[in-house]
């Protein structure tokens, strides 16, 4: 009989791709989370090979807060071009314009709260029944006991205690009209995973994630970029330094990393190397111990 | 540049122990002394260790993320933890001890390779060490350790040691377990859990990491073929207008393109012309590995259809099972209930006909005549089917011998079936320790 190895990356792929032939078997209308991050951009890259040569049976959703790196836009539009999938933004720019949420004010203002109103709501509107995200439960304590499938009611909350177990490879995504899933599809990827993957795929990345000069300034021990969306207080000042992206989201919550990696390769050791995980950069999760399960209790990702 | 970090091989194992087991403690150092924990983590626990007036560092509360967990300080849900060492990947699923949560721990069980089962030196062999040992038993863990823990508490006496070893083995042979492995170790202060401890210089096994990393990963690819299809490839483009692929994973033993297949429940059989992955052509696949074959025929094929070798020996398929079912719902299983049974990618509506037995999870006794199956409760059962269940004994076969129960008023799943042949049935098997 065969002996043949599979590594540990060919058996993640694997079970990512049966999860997303699963949502498409279970789900009459699947939409995937696009940020413009890696996670995102490898769940595109895992349902392409997932339905070839097929197209991928999906739309694409990117929650748009307006504070976006150019780059994350162009290549947003570069992938979809190149897939011919669909695109659909949901703006929090519109949610804020039709008084459905209130932009934060002050010098630690973000839309990263703001924008589950906009998620939940273009939900709503395309009456998707299931909505994949790249999270990962290695990423942060309150994903580590996240499902595969994971269910939402009809307010979009998660419920920590009503979760279904998930067996052997059994996925049970049955549910009563205006609930919803969210699906993790490479829940058991680490960040090294994911970039080892990309290596491995030879995956195109956003600039963004190499290193790159760039107007920054430093608060709370952080590198944030220096752009109009950020308010900095008078003692902040700016510098030019050599920076990348270890995590992509708006940009007001980005930490960037110094670094002179230009490479994949690089990539890889200075995560290797480095010793605060790659979400030790978002402001989002330093608001509690348990900041995150309070958003995910709410709706976010 | 060295790659070698691309052809690691991946394991994952279940933990399980109650909550004075040390459990949380033995993740916490095994995260900690492979690197796995960075900074700002370990920041986050020397202040919440300092807030809870805890006088040393708690590792526990690296792993119990939920609101409720740490305010209690215990663990209710299954955790899936990541490591990797430059040998291996590894995946902990982190189940709690407490008999209360045996449906949490069979959830964890049910995708590991390998079973650690965490035993306080001071107290030996107890009920719950039956208890996680049987449940891993049933679930077909291919490979047990029993970590010793505590051992600086027992001024690291190998008579102690031994005397725990006996006293399992002998519960194991009762259990037909048969890969065990014993290890003394101190989680707290890491003696045998990464590196090798001089306190402990008459135990000349290996180190719990280095056993995980050496370990063989047991796949099923010495069994029959099957391959459950998930899903229909049809682009109906102007590129590809015939194109039909059967995607899905394979569950087990391997196909190689030219044998011929037979697709059940229809039965008809026709030959596998590409085994494809995106553009990828591959000349066979195996389990785990998620593929799109397509045959030679123009056969009806639709999701749920199991596609098997022709020369293989067949799967079973009867509207009559019979399995070992865990039950998670606080409403009980009763005998004239209906669910959806969902098997991999398929499903069928089941009535219970008959609770034979259930199943004494402390002292392993069968107690025939019980009208219910409640919440954590394990017990064998017989199922009517709508439609025929196409299965293999779950020993031989975890896809094709595992169900879910489904309830069909609130779609929560509320139960596990491990499906078991006639002739396993019969035996009905009986443990006495």
């Amino acid at each position: 009989m065969s002996s043949k190895t599979i590594t540990h990356l060919k058996e993640l792929e694997s079970e990512s791709i049966y999860v997303l032939r699963e949502v498409a078997a279970q789900f009459e209308r699947p939409v995937i989370l696009f940020s413009g991050g890696k996670d995102s951009i490898v769940i595109t890259h895992l349902a392409y090979k997932a339905f070839y040569p097929a197209k991928i049976p999906f739309p694409l959703l990117h929650i748009d807060t307006g504070h976006n790196f150019a780059e994350t836009i162009e290549y947003r539009d570069e992938l979809v071009r190149r897939l011919g999938a669909e695109l659909i933004v949901g703006s929090v720019q519109q949610s804020i314009d039709e008084g459905r949420v209130k932009e934060e004010t002050g010098y630690y203002a973000s839309r990263n709260k703001l924008q589950t109103t906009t998620l939940l709501d273009t939900i709503e509107k395309y009456h998707f029944d299931a909505a994949i995200g790249g999270a990962r439960r290695d990423e942060e304590k309150a994903r580590a006991k996240e499902r595969f499938f994971s269910h939402r009611d009809e307010f979009g909350q998660w419920n920590p205690k009503n979760q279904r177990p998930e067996l052997w490879n059994i996925f049970n995504g049955k549910k009563a009209m205006g609930e919803h899933f969210r699906v993790f599809p490479i829940s058991n990827w680490t960040e090294m995973d994911v970039w080892q993957y990309i290596l491995l795929e030879n995956i195109p990345m956003p600039s963004l994630y190499f290193t790159h000069e760039r107007d920054v300034f430093e608060r709370d021990g952080q590198w944030l970029a220096a752009e109009e969306c950020i308010q900095r207080k008078p003692t902040e000042t700016v510098v030019r330094k050599h920076v990348r992206c270890r995590t992509i989201g708006d940009i007001t919550c980005t930490g960037l990393t110094l670094s002179e990696a230009h490479t994949l390769e690089d990539i890889i050791e200075e995560i290797a190397a480095t010793r605060v995980t790659e979400r030790g950069g978002r402001a989002d999760d330093k608001r509690s111990e348990t900041a995150m399960e309070d958003r995910k209790r709410a709706g976010y990702f | 540049m060295e790659r070698g970090y691309l052809d690691m091989q991946l394991l994952r194992f279940s933990t399980a122990g109650s909550v004075d087991d040390g459990k949380s403690t033995l993740i916490g150092r095994l995260l900690y002394d492979s690197k796995s924990i960075f900074e700002d983590q370990l920041e986050a626990v020397e202040a919440a260790s300092r807030s809870r007036g805890n006088e040393e560092v708690n590792l526990a509360l690296l792993t119990d993320g939920l609101r409720a967990e740490r305010e209690q300080g215990i663990t209710i849900d299954v955790a899936y933890r990541y490591f990797a060492t430059p040998k291996r990947k590894f995946i902990i699923a982190d189940t709690p001890g407490h008999i209360e949560y045996t449906r949490n721990m069979v959830t964890g069980v049910s995708t590991a390779d390998l079973s650690i089962i965490l035993v306080d030196a001071r107290h030996g062999v107890l009920e719950q060490t039956v208890r996680h040992s049987y449940i891993s038993s049933l679930l077909g863990i291919g490979h047990i350790v029993v970590a010793v823990n505590k051992m600086d508490l027992v001024d690291y006496s190998e008579e102690t040691f031994v005397k725990i070893v006996e006293e399992y083995k002998k519960m194991a042979k009762v259990l037909n377990i048969r890969n065990v492995t014993f290890i003394p170790i101190s989680a707290k202060d890491g003696d045998n859990v990464v590196n090798k401890s001089d306190k402990l210089p008459w135990y000349k096994g290996p180190a719990l990491i280095e056993l995980l990393e050496t370990v063989s990963i047991e796949r099923q690819d010495g069994a029959a073929f099957r391959l459950p299809v998930q899903y229909v490839i049809r682009p109906i483009s102007s590129k590809y207008p015939d194109f039909r692929g059967y995607a899905g994973r394979v569950a087990s033993g391997e196909i190689r393109v030219g044998d011929r297949i037979r697709v059940l429940p229809s039965g008809q059989e026709s030959k596998v012309t590409r085994i494809t992955m995106a553009e990828k052509e591959l000349e066979s696949a195996s389990n785990p590995e998620s593929v799109t074959i397509q045959l030679s025929d123009d056969i009806d094929i639709s999701r749920g259809d199991l596609i098997v070798k022709a020369e293989e020996p067949a799967p079973q398929s009867s509207q009559d099972i019979v399995l070992d079912v865990c039950w998670f719902n606080e409403s009980a299983l009763q005998p004239r209930n209906r669910y959806i049974i969902r098997q991999s990618v398929t499903e069928t509506v089941g009535i219970v006909r008959t609770i034979n037995y259930r199943r004494n999870i402390n002292t392993l006794d069968r107690e025939p005549g019980v009208a219910q199956l409640k919440m954590n409760d394990i017990g064998e059962v017989s199922v009517h089917t709508a439609s025929p269940v196409v299965f293999d004994s779950y020993r031989d076969n975890k896809v094709t011998g595992s169900v879910i129960f489904i309830d069909q008023d609130t779609n929560e799943t509320v139960g596990a079936g491990i499906i078991k042949t006639e002739k396993e049935w019969k035996e009905n098997q009986t443990y006495e320790i």
